[in-house]
């Protein structure tokens, strides 16, 4: 019972906190609102018994977004963006897509069977499952594991050489 | 649904605990500033604050009427809910961090209760990695608080805290994975009880290096000397918090000793063996007469005045860097994170998974 309240509190604040991250006219409040929505789901993390994955979830998002963050303040100027116009002549063709995807989802949502409520089907785990998820990840999914890292790579490689200056230059 | 039992139980292992702990943590915020003082005066030859009190031990409670009494002014160009909020987010990070530390082994205080109770709030199995996150996203409370004060120190001074506690949190994080590997757990409590035979400390010889690289970084994660650029009163007037005043300017200053201790707490925990006593060469001299004795008288203290005793000098060990070093300059510390703390903690961190993994650690 506890626990449902809990789940429904989150569950919430999340939908609440996802939506004003984007209707925001302040880049900066919208961060914020992006933080709040992180710490909630690292909340139904821990709802779950996935304390491990509530803690990633909270040093690399938070962690990350923080970066997002300094980015808004150094380099968009929040004055302009407040006044800015806030979509381009597409925005029709855009929100009919939106409408279209949404509608999708919520047939599949409710035509669907699930095995047990969302939302209430904890991790059946001795300890943290730290453990656990190191053996998957490093033996038997060890391939797939680096592939990710190696694209991730990519990417950091990718953003170097653009920031590069060409000798010639 | 909640019957008397269940009622109890909580109180118990929740509300007892949590307001034992409240106590701890407002004693220490008020008290710390007192002898954070008292210890500078001493170290520069002065008295300190004298008048409130014998030896000014009232002086912290004058200093909170002051502050809670002062006017709270807000910048009027200030982005006023970010401005308001970020010594909370602050405030609230620092007091998330010390729920899931544990100050003692389960205890029933000397026979005084039927039954043992743990003397932690939480015992989460990945409390190292929660403390981690909540020192990361406290960050955000300090960029906050430069940015919506619409100052250019003020700004200043929350990039070069983010900038400085980016950098800091790659070696703080390696040395802690290196205490992890040695202990193989990522619960506290687990952590002090691998200590049992030898502190983490005196593992040679990665426990030296870890602790060295832990205690800077921990250092420069709470922006104390010698890495107080984010503050630097000489060149940012106070830096992030510049424009705050009144109870807000306090909470800064709670949130920074509140900081402190939780950075102290974990370097006893990890590497000093939290509420374990300190032994004089346990295995080696262990028969020699006098030295078993003290062995015996040290080992009589309760374990958690140990660990307060611990955490006490970390403190003090914080104060006296204060009295003693001069600042870094900025560029300098910079390239102490990436160029020497970095790739030596990430040294330490390969040798120790050498050693660990054959048997030797």
């Amino acid at each position: 019972m506890v626990n449902q309240v809990i789940f429904f509190y989150f569950a919430v604040v999340i939908l609440a906190s996802a939506i004003l991250t984007i209707t925001q006219r302040n880049p900066i409040h919208s961060v914020m609102f992006m933080l709040l929505l992180f710490f909630h789901i690292a909340g139904v993390f821990v709802l779950l018994n996935a304390e491990f994955l509530a803690a990633v979830q909270l040093i690399v998002y938070a962690g990350a977004i923080l970066i997002l963050y300094l980015f808004v303040v150094m380099l968009l100027n929040v004055d302009r963006e407040s006044t800015a116009a806030r979509a381009n002549r597409f925005w029709p063709w855009m929100a009919g897509f939106g409408v279209v995807i949404a509608a999708e989802v919520i047939l599949l949502i409710v035509r669907g069977t699930f095995p047990s409520e969302a939302g209430q089907q904890p991790m059946r785990l001795a300890g943290s499952g730290v453990k656990e998820l190191g053996e998957l990840l490093y033996q038997k999914y060890l391939v797939p594991f680096e592939v990710a890292s190696i694209i991730l790579l990519v990417g950091l490689v990718g953003a170097v050489m653009l920031a590069k200056k060409r000798a010639s230059d | 649904m909640l019957d008397m039992n269940q009622l109890l139980h909580y109180v118990y292992t929740l509300g007892i605990p949590v307001a034992v702990l409240l106590a701890f943590i407002l004693a220490n915020a008020v008290y710390l500033q007192l002898m954070e003082r008292k210890v500078l005066a001493h170290m520069q030859g002065r008295l300190g604050p004298m008048r409130t009190g014998w030896h000014g031990l009232l002086q912290p409670i004058a200093d909170s009427v002051k502050f809670l009494m002062k006017e709270d002014i807000i910048p009027a160009k200030a982005d006023k809910w970010v401005f308001s909020l970020a010594p909370f987010i602050l405030l609230v990070m620092a007091f998330g961090s010390m729920v899931i530390i544990p100050y003692g082994p389960p205890t029933d205080f000397f026979g005084l209760l039927p039954k043992k109770v743990p003397l932690w709030v939480s015992n989460l199995n990945v409390g190292i990695l929660y403390v981690l996150a909540f020192s990361s996203v406290g960050t955000y409370g300090v960029i906050m608080a430069g940015w919506a004060s619409n100052n250019k120190y003020s700004l200043m001074g929350g990039f070069r805290s983010a900038a400085q506690m980016i950098s800091y949190e790659i070696p703080m994080a390696f040395s802690i994975i290196t205490v992890v590997l040695m202990s193989g757990s990522l619960n506290l409590s687990d952590i002090v009880n691998a200590q049992t035979d030898r502190l983490f400390i005196v593992a040679l010889p990665v426990g030296p290096v870890a602790f060295f690289l832990y205690l800077m970084s921990g250092i420069a994660e709470t922006n104390r000397v010698p890495f107080d650029l984010p503050e630097a009163e000489s060149e940012l007037v106070a830096g992030y918090f510049t424009e705050y005043s009144g109870i807000r300017f306090g909470m800064f200053y709670m949130a920074e000793y509140m900081n402190m201790i939780v950075v102290s707490l974990l370097a006893s925990i990890m590497f000093l063996g939290g509420w374990l006593p300190v032994q004089i060469l346990p295995h080696t001299l262990g028969h020699i007469a006098p030295i078993a004795f003290i062995n015996k008288l040290l080992a009589a203290i309760p374990p958690t005045i140990w660990l307060l005793g611990k955490l006490y000098f970390f403190i003090f060990f914080y104060m006296w860097l204060r009295a003693t070093l001069p600042r870094y300059r900025y560029d300098q510390l910079m390239s102490i994170s990436w160029k020497i703390l970095l790739p030596l903690s990430l040294g330490t961190l390969l040798v120790a998974a050498g050693m660990k993994q054959m048997g030797w650690l």
